[in-house]
């Protein structure tokens, strides 16, 4: 198993409760750590179109997050 | 070009060697259009006006609340009820008599808004709902209008530059390259739902003046391609580099949008769409609450609770997946909150707990103050 360290913003970060969560998965491919989100939290399959970002850029959901990359979420926000 | 008085005036400035004479003339003879004068409107519109734009144009609709004022300090306590837009215009012109200013009170929506931007270099975005978000970058998009992007949530901020002309001569990154899907309604919540800090759009608005300023001046570095987040809350920072996607529906050859669409409905789509949710509208409601039988549950928080409400039980949102079994699973349940949002989030909960009989109050306390009874406090 892999562990990622996840850090959210926004809508995310009130779905995890937290700011940051670290994320077990079989080999840190960004679509099994979708999953997980998915299965420990549910409302994250709501968020189905949040894009993840990892170190300053986005990634594909094939993307393999390497050893000390720290996955970021940040859904859009609205307010003004 | 500039009178003895503005010499004075701009000192300051002009003294910064980036800035000077020609720096003072390029801000002068600027045009802006600041879209929203709400929490990032207040000192995006006060710092533009400071440093002598000349031209500046706000688009609002609302009129001054007093939930406003907490964040708002472009407004006075004595300015309620009046236009947003009528008492910026009141305050800037006072501050800096030698600017132009214009207003339009009005809802920005796909009919009016290419020929609102139409006449200005900049256009701002400080308002408060995704819908406007994705018109205005799309707008700014087919006439070529540099953007500036800003939005808050909470204790967050983001900010970024959209649509500038790079060194190739092509155009920067846009707001659809950032986010090309909107979330559910209400997981991309406005200040009215889930609150904001004070001081927060000072900042973040502050930045955006900031950005708009250099953009002018055509000096330093850009915010374009990056989307700056600060957290107030830990104080962090993050900065995301934004790249041009290939299937942004803006730019394809040919562009799948060349003319601007309907944002409500673009805005409107629900990933969960499969859960049946029955809406009804709070005039359904006036009627229903003297014929039928239904539990009224409210979702907002205790305190919002005690300012207003329309009877019925008061559980908030977050306690509601432990307090579920104090609800009666036959009754018919109709789930209330301030705009909407959250009790729709709350009958989606009460649906996975086989809670069969749940509708949402359309527009929630808000429409009914509007379309009900209007003497009822707003906050």
């Amino acid at each position: 198993m892999i562990t990622t360290e996840i850090i959210a913003f926004g809508i995310a970060k009130d779905i995890l409760k937290q700011k940051k969560i670290l994320c077990q998965s079989p080999s840190g491919k960004i679509s099994e750590i979708r999953q997980k989100l998915i299965a420990d939290y549910p409302e994250f399959e709501r968020l189905s179109s949040l894009k993840f970002a990892v170190e300053t850029r986005y990634v594909s959901d094939d993307y393999v997050v390497k050893s000390r990359e720290i996955v970021v979420l940040i859904p859009p926000v609205s307010g003004g | 070009m500039l009178n003895k008085e503005e010499y004075f005036r701009y000192n300051r400035q002009m003294l910064i060697p980036e800035i000077g004479e020609k720096g003072q003339v390029r801000l002068k003879k600027a045009s802006v259009l600041v879209i929203g004068a709400g929490g990032l409107g207040a000192p995006i519109l006060m710092y533009l006006a400071a440093a002598g734009v000349g031209h500046i144009g706000i688009v609002d609709a609302d009129r001054i609340e007093l939930s406003n004022l907490q964040r708002q300090v472009l407004f006075e306590t004595q300015q309620l009820g009046q236009t947003k837009t009528s008492a910026a215009i009141q305050k800037l012109k006072l501050l800096n008599p030698h600017i132009e200013l214009r207003e339009y009170p009005i809802m920005i929506h796909s009919k009016n808004a290419l020929g609102l931007i139409e006449s200005y270099d900049l256009v701002i975005d400080g308002s408060d709902n995704l819908p406007t978000r994705y018109l205005v970058n799309d707008a700014c998009y087919l006439r070529n209008k540099p953007l500036i992007y800003g939005a808050i949530f909470r204790f967050e901020g983001q900010v970024s530059l959209f649509n500038a002309v790079l060194p190739n001569g092509e155009r920067g990154p846009n707001y659809r390259d950032l986010f090309p899907t909107p979330p559910p309604p209400d997981m991309a919540p406005n200040c009215a739902d889930s609150g904001v800090l004070g001081v927060l759009p000072g900042v973040i608005g502050s930045m955006m003046a900031s950005e708009a300023v250099k953009f002018i001046l055509q000096k330093g570095t850009s915010l374009s391609g990056r989307l700056f987040i600060w957290d107030a809350l830990d104080f962090s920072t993050f900065e995301l580099q934004i790249e041009a996607l290939v299937d942004n529906p803006l730019r394809g050859n040919p562009p799948q949008l060349k003319e601007l669409i309907d944002y409500e409905a673009f805005c409107a789509s629900d990933a969960l769409s499969d859960v049946n949710i029955l809406e009804i509208t709070v005039k359904e409601y006036e009627t229903a609450r003297l014929t039928e039988n239904i539990l009224l549950l409210d979702v907002r928080e205790p305190h919002e609770f005690k300012l207003v409400n329309l009877g019925g039980i008061s559980i908030p949102l977050g306690e509601l997946a432990q307090r579920c079994d104090e609800l009666n699973k036959e009754a018919k349940i109709i789930c209330v909150c301030k705009t909407g949002v959250r009790s729709k989030e709350a009958l989606l909960l009460l649906q996975k707990q086989g809670f069969g009989h749940t509708f949402n109050l359309k527009g929630g306390i808000m429409a009914y103050q509007e379309q009900v009874n209007p003497t009822l406090p707003r906050y």
